[in-house]
């Protein structure tokens, strides 16, 4: 027979030894699953990495990709903390990018020291809201989060769908259902020759970094997360907590979603989001909710990322490579967080082995 | 026009009864397993796949069992053996099964000489509404009840047969007290453990056959990327409409159905709404019903206690 018991939990250096181990066996795992396929293991990994490091340009096409997920990845963080599974980061990144594209397409006259903050709070607002409105029923009825989260995402595409056949069609586009794309002024510059974004991106690690370890709000989210009953206790205003961290999620999602319209799509489509606000789930989950460690992991993912569209276009195998990999590393690192908390105990008497 | 138009929502509901009877099966055991959109995928892709290869509607059925099957394990394991938390756990294999699905299809559509993957002609026939002589010519009645691929007839009797197991037999009985609370039915003797792996495993086999109908049907038979497109959501969410019943859910997947196919039969001079409007609905209700039956908090919603909270033996 054998049981399961807890165990003291490990330090942080045996913790950290697991976790590279889960990594390694999941990059075998994948391995196999290419060698399946009949490619050499090896020479795909090789190719992902020089693939997303090959030249200027690829490694500034790495960067392009990690800032929305870095950007989503600290959005949800903060609601995953508290224990609020918000998997509407689509959705949001989506609302966010509608809200800004309205001036981009409607104010692009404005001067750009205008235009650019006005897009960016209005970005905020449009993640901010959309996640709201889960929050406030979660907390007056008890809506189911997960679900009403999920749904918003959809409810959002469509609403973006619609904007593109109707209101906001790009009436030059040969009826097509488009958006136009945005005017120069509206593009937010490049800083060495990536858009501006990876500048915000890397600013919000740094001030999520201070705000959950050094302030009382920060303070508050950990303990809701860990217990509302204890929070209540403490006289916390749980309430209020949620909904306010459940905003700054949401509006984490919509910068997010303002810097991939306007930094690098530069015009508003169904694909503003494309799967990165659930890939950001992988990535905060895998970085422990850590910004510091989210920045490594999202760094690590857009190699993922960068690198099977070389695989793409040398081995004819599709991108979905990456969401395959990733898929796998987080199930081994989901299944290996088991032994830093319990071991399996063989029970060599055969009675007693109830309680 | 009416008719057409409820045969039509019937069939559209088939894949959302699969995966909403697959996720009540895994609920009933406590486990919300949010995989469900990535094992009808990967369900789709085998069934697909194989049907394509063997031109067997039923090695096509099984293999889509099998697949789903498989995907699910990836979830019991981790949930039910390696108390990882479930939520994370079922959106990996969501993610997981779509890039998984998606890349074998560019792959198989890599080595094929037509540069499209499309279903043969006898796997087709196979599968294609019935007909039967005498009974579908009846008016009405006829279109209504006998003019259905047989994955329809197949949906209905798995929800049928699952509703009869959890209501009327002992071992269903056993498996509701599992979900309502784990530690008790252990100290009953029941195996937790064992009938945990049951239930996720058959749920996810049946979410499967499910995703092989989004594969095979919904497209006329052509292989596209994400072909499940969300459905697997709705079930999810159509669990707690049908208050975790599979008879209740026949109805409940039969009203998204019929939301699914209604922009093709409102008339444009009655009511004209854009076509988004229309796709956006299906989630639009979901998010509604979410929120009214949260409001109302009805006690007899029969919710699985410990829905969502791993069992740990050594913590009772």
């Amino acid at each position: 027979m054998i049981r399961i018991v807890k165990i003291k939990e490990k330090n942080s250096r045996q913790t950290f030894a697991i976790h590279l181990a889960a990594f390694l066996l999941a990059l075998c795992a994948g391995g196999l699953f290419i060698l399946m396929l009949g490619f050499n293991p090896l020479e795909i990994y090789a190719t992902i990495i020089s693939g997303a490091f090959r030249s200027k340009m690829a490694i500034q096409a790495t960067i392009k990709i990690m800032i929305p997920l870095l950007i989503a990845a600290l959005g949800v963080m903060l609601s995953f903390k508290m224990r609020f599974w918000n998997i509407g980061g689509e959705g949001q990144i989506i609302m966010g990018a509608v809200f800004a594209t309205y001036f981009a397409l409607f104010h692009a006259d404005w001067p750009s020291f205008i235009l650019f903050p006005v897009m960016f709070i209005a970005g905020l607002l449009g993640g901010g809201l959309w996640a709201l409105i889960p929050a406030f029923f979660k907390v007056k009825f008890g809506t189911n989060e997960t679900l009403f989260t999920l749904m918003l995402n959809y409810i959002a595409l469509y609403l973006v769908s619609w904007l593109q056949e109707g209101p906001w069609r790009d009436p030059s586009a040969n009826g097509f259902p488009k958006i136009a794309s945005f005017g120069k002024s509206a593009v937010l510059p490049k800083v060495f020759g990536v858009q501006i974004g990876w500048i915000v991106a890397l600013v919000l690690v740094a001030v999520l970094f201070v705000y959950l370890r050094y302030t009382k709000q920060g303070y508050e989210i950990s303990v809701v997360g860990e217990s509302q009953a204890t929070a209540t206790y403490a006289g916390m205003n749980v309430q209020k907590i949620v909904l306010r961290t459940m905003f700054l999620s949401g509006a984490i999602a919509g910068i997010c979603g303002m810097i991939q319209a306007t930094g690098s799509d530069r015009t508003l489509s169904t694909g503003v989001a494309g799967g990165v606000g659930f890939t950001a789930i992988i990535v905060a989950w895998l970085a422990q909710l850590n910004p510091i460690s989210s920045l490594v992991i999202a760094f690590l993912f857009s190699v993922l990322e960068k690198g099977s569209s070389v695989i793409q276009s040398t081995y004819g195998l599709s991108t979905d490579c990456a969401d395959v990999l990733q898929g796998i590393i987080l199930f081994f690192v989901l299944g290996c967080e088991f032994f830093i908390r319990y071991k399996f105990v063989r029970d060599h008497k055969g009675g007693g082995k109830k309680c | 026009m009416l008719i057409k138009f409820l045969v039509a929502a019937i069939a559209a509901s088939t894949p959302l009864l699969f995966g909403t009877v697959g996720e009540i099966l895994s609920e009933k055991v406590g486990h919300l397993n949010l995989g469900v959109e990535g094992m009808m995928s990967i369900g789709a892709c085998a069934g697909f796949m194989v049907g394509m290869q063997t031109d067997s509607f039923v090695l096509a059925l099984v293999a889509a069992f099998i697949a789903g099957l498989c995907s699910a394990l990836i979830y019991a394991v981790l949930t039910v053996t390696f108390l990882a938390d479930q939520n994370v756990a079922g959106l990996t294999l969501t993610i997981f099964g779509i890039g998984l699905a998606n890349f074998i299809g560019i792959f198989m559509l890599g080595s094929s000489e037509s540069g499209t993957l499309k279903l043969p002609a006898g796997i087709t026939a196979q599968m294609r509404e019935i007909s039967i002589p005498g009974l579908s010519t009846i008016p009405v009645i006829g279109p209504l009840l006998f003019s259905y691929s047989p994955f329809v007839y197949l949906g209905v009797l798995i929800a049928i047969l699952a509703g009869l197991f959890l209501k009327k037999t002992k071992m269903g009985l056993n498996v509701q007290a599992i979900g309502h609370n784990p530690a008790a039915a252990d100290a009953a003797g029941i195996n937790v453990t064992r009938w945990k792996y049951t239930m996720i495993l058959l749920g996810g086999g049946i979410c499967g056959i499910g995703g092989a109908y989004c594969a095979m049907i919904i497209n006329g038979g052509v292989w596209i990327s994400n072909n499940v497109g969300g459905l697997g959501w709705i079930a999810v969410a159509l669990v707690i409409f049908a208050k975790w019943n599979p008879w209740i859910a026949i109805g409940g997947s039969f009203v998204f159905g019929a939301l699914r196919i209604l922009k093709y039969y409102v008339p444009k001079s009655v009511i004209s709404l854009p076509t988004a409007f229309y796709d956006m609905l299906p989630f639009l209700m979901t998010a509604l019903i979410l929120v009214i039956s949260s409001i109302r908090k009805k006690r007899d919603l029969n919710l699985p206690g410990s829905l969502g909270v791993d069992y740990f033996r050594e913590e009772r």
